[in-house]
């Protein structure tokens, strides 16, 4: 632990990295959605308070920000947004699953400066990737990535999540964003959102998590992982990166009403910092939460206080633990020591995410045929 | 580069954090950690003096510190924050 990253543990004058959620809305139901989106909520910001809290993120100083939804492109104002938010000096990188990329709008977007795109996809072919994110949604991705490079955007990024099914595909998602000439993002799966329901059966296996280490230490920094894993420097050699839970630290969530979480993964009452409409807007909640403000306070190292790795995984993810019942000063649910497993078995009730605009339809994880 | 005319690179915005600094780069998007506020303050002075040890000079930095401050700079250059001019 370097004297920054204990540093950081303190909390900065403004956060590093804000993912700003912009709709609910989605034209996908993906099974581990981690905003449970679907559907519009009616309390959205409107484009008038979307600008206000781009000014607010400029005058912190905020030098970019993750857009996501929901489907962020979905809404009618996503170019004024964006368009504002870059000519204000914020940096804007979305995350999209590409259905609204056309040849058109991949040329309007290569003409942008200060953008950067990123595409989900969750499995290097269609069977993989549909049994998660829907029927089509591969090839739309692909689609969209296509009319990306055609249009010369240059280096957007192919964002995967995680899982059990994908995770033997490694080289394939780095031969899928070498041939578009785009950089590969993989992330950790969190049981948050929808994925509260699907975790268990998606969340790679203990042997399978060694795998990803050892890859990862291979491909070093020509993968983007968010700092996600750091959970897995427990296996020995640590990961680049930061090696601590940013939440309510380095990072928070916007979400589309503009309430103010301490990170995208705990959509919940209890890390609910405050909303961009309060008093004092949105800085106001960075700077003066009770919840951020008890999030950069000492932790306890709880149960984990005793184990060799502690200062290699710091405990692991705070949503990890709190979406699968476990204390959050105990070890992560996929600690590579194996106590997560051992913690599981006597985990308390699991919370529910505090909304759910899932659309009105079972949304069932679907078996692949050849599993 | 103790005698060498130095500059922040114009795409660089600096932000002042209980640390030091956070540098973020428009051009290539990385951020960089400036782990200290003396740094802070002799790069963004940079461009106001002939070169590095002047700017050192004119900060009260004693000579036998400018080896440390040398390697800072060297380090800066190499993520494009600081460049000759």
């Amino acid at each position: 632990m370097t004297a920054l990253t204990e540093r950081m543990k303190d909390g900065l004058d403004a956060p590093i990295c804000i993912t700003w959620e912009l709709t609910y809305s989605c034209n996908l139901s993906c099974v581990h959605c981690l905003s449970s989106s679907g559907r519009r909520d009616p309390k959205e910001l409107t484009t008038e308070e979307a600008f206000r809290v781009v000014d607010e993120l400029r005058n912190m100083q905020v030098f970019y920000v993750n857009i996501g939804g929901g489907e962020p492109m979905i809404r009618r104002d996503f170019f004024d947004i964006v368009e504002y938010a870059t000519s204000s000096g914020v940096g804007v990188k979305f995350s999209t699953n590409g259905t609204y990329i056309d040849a058109a709008t991949a040329q309007r977007l290569a003409a942008m400066d200060y953008l950067d795109i990123q595409i989900s996809l969750d499995g290097a072919d269609a069977a993989t990737n549909d049994a998660i994110r829907g029927e089509g949604s591969y090839d739309t991705a692909m689609t969209a990535m296509r009319h990306l490079k055609d249009a010369g955007f240059g280096e957007f990024k192919i964002s995967v999540v995680i899982t059990r099914h994908n995770i033997a595909q490694l080289d394939e998602f780095k031969a899928i964003a070498d041939q578009f000439g785009a950089q590969l993002r993989i992330t950790r799966l969190r049981p948050s959102g929808r994925a509260v329901d699907t975790w268990e059966e998606l969340h790679p296996t203990l042997d399978q998590q060694r795998i990803l280490h050892q890859w990862l230490l291979g491909h070093g920094e020509n993968v983007l992982t968010g700092d996600s894993f750091f959970h897995l420097n427990a296996l020995g050699e640590s990961l680049p990166g930061l090696n601590l839970c940013g939440a309510g630290r380095v990072v928070c969530l916007i979400d589309p009403i503009g309430d103010v979480y301490a990170c995208p993964f705990v959509i919940h009452d209890e890390f609910l910092a405050g909303n961009v409409r309060g008093n004092g807007g949105f800085a106001a909640v960075w700077r003066t939460s009770d919840c951020f403000t008890e999030l950069r306070g000492p932790q306890s190292a709880g149960a984990c206080a005793s184990c060799g790795s502690w200062d290699a995984c710091q405990g692991g993810c705070m949503a990890a633990k709190f979406f699968t019942g476990l204390p959050l000063d105990g070890p992560d649910p996929e600690c590579v020591g194996g106590d997560g497993e051992y913690a599981l078995a006597s985990a308390g009730a699991i919370p529910r995410p505090s909304g759910d605009h899932s659309k009105p339809v079972a949304v069932q994880l679907r078996r692949r045929s050849n599993v | 580069m103790l005698d060498s005319p130095l500059k922040l690179h114009p795409s660089v915005a600096l932000r002042p954090e209980p640390f030091g600094a956070l540098a973020y780069h428009y051009d290539n998007r990385r951020l960089i950690f400036l782990k200290h506020p003396s740094i802070v303050d002799v790069v963004k002075d940079l461009e106001q003096h002939p070169d590095l040890q002047s700017t050192l000079s004119a900060h009260g930095i004693d000579e036998q510190h400018w080896d440390n401050y040398d390697k800072a700079i060297c380090s800066l250059i190499e993520s494009d924050v600081v460049v000759a001019r």
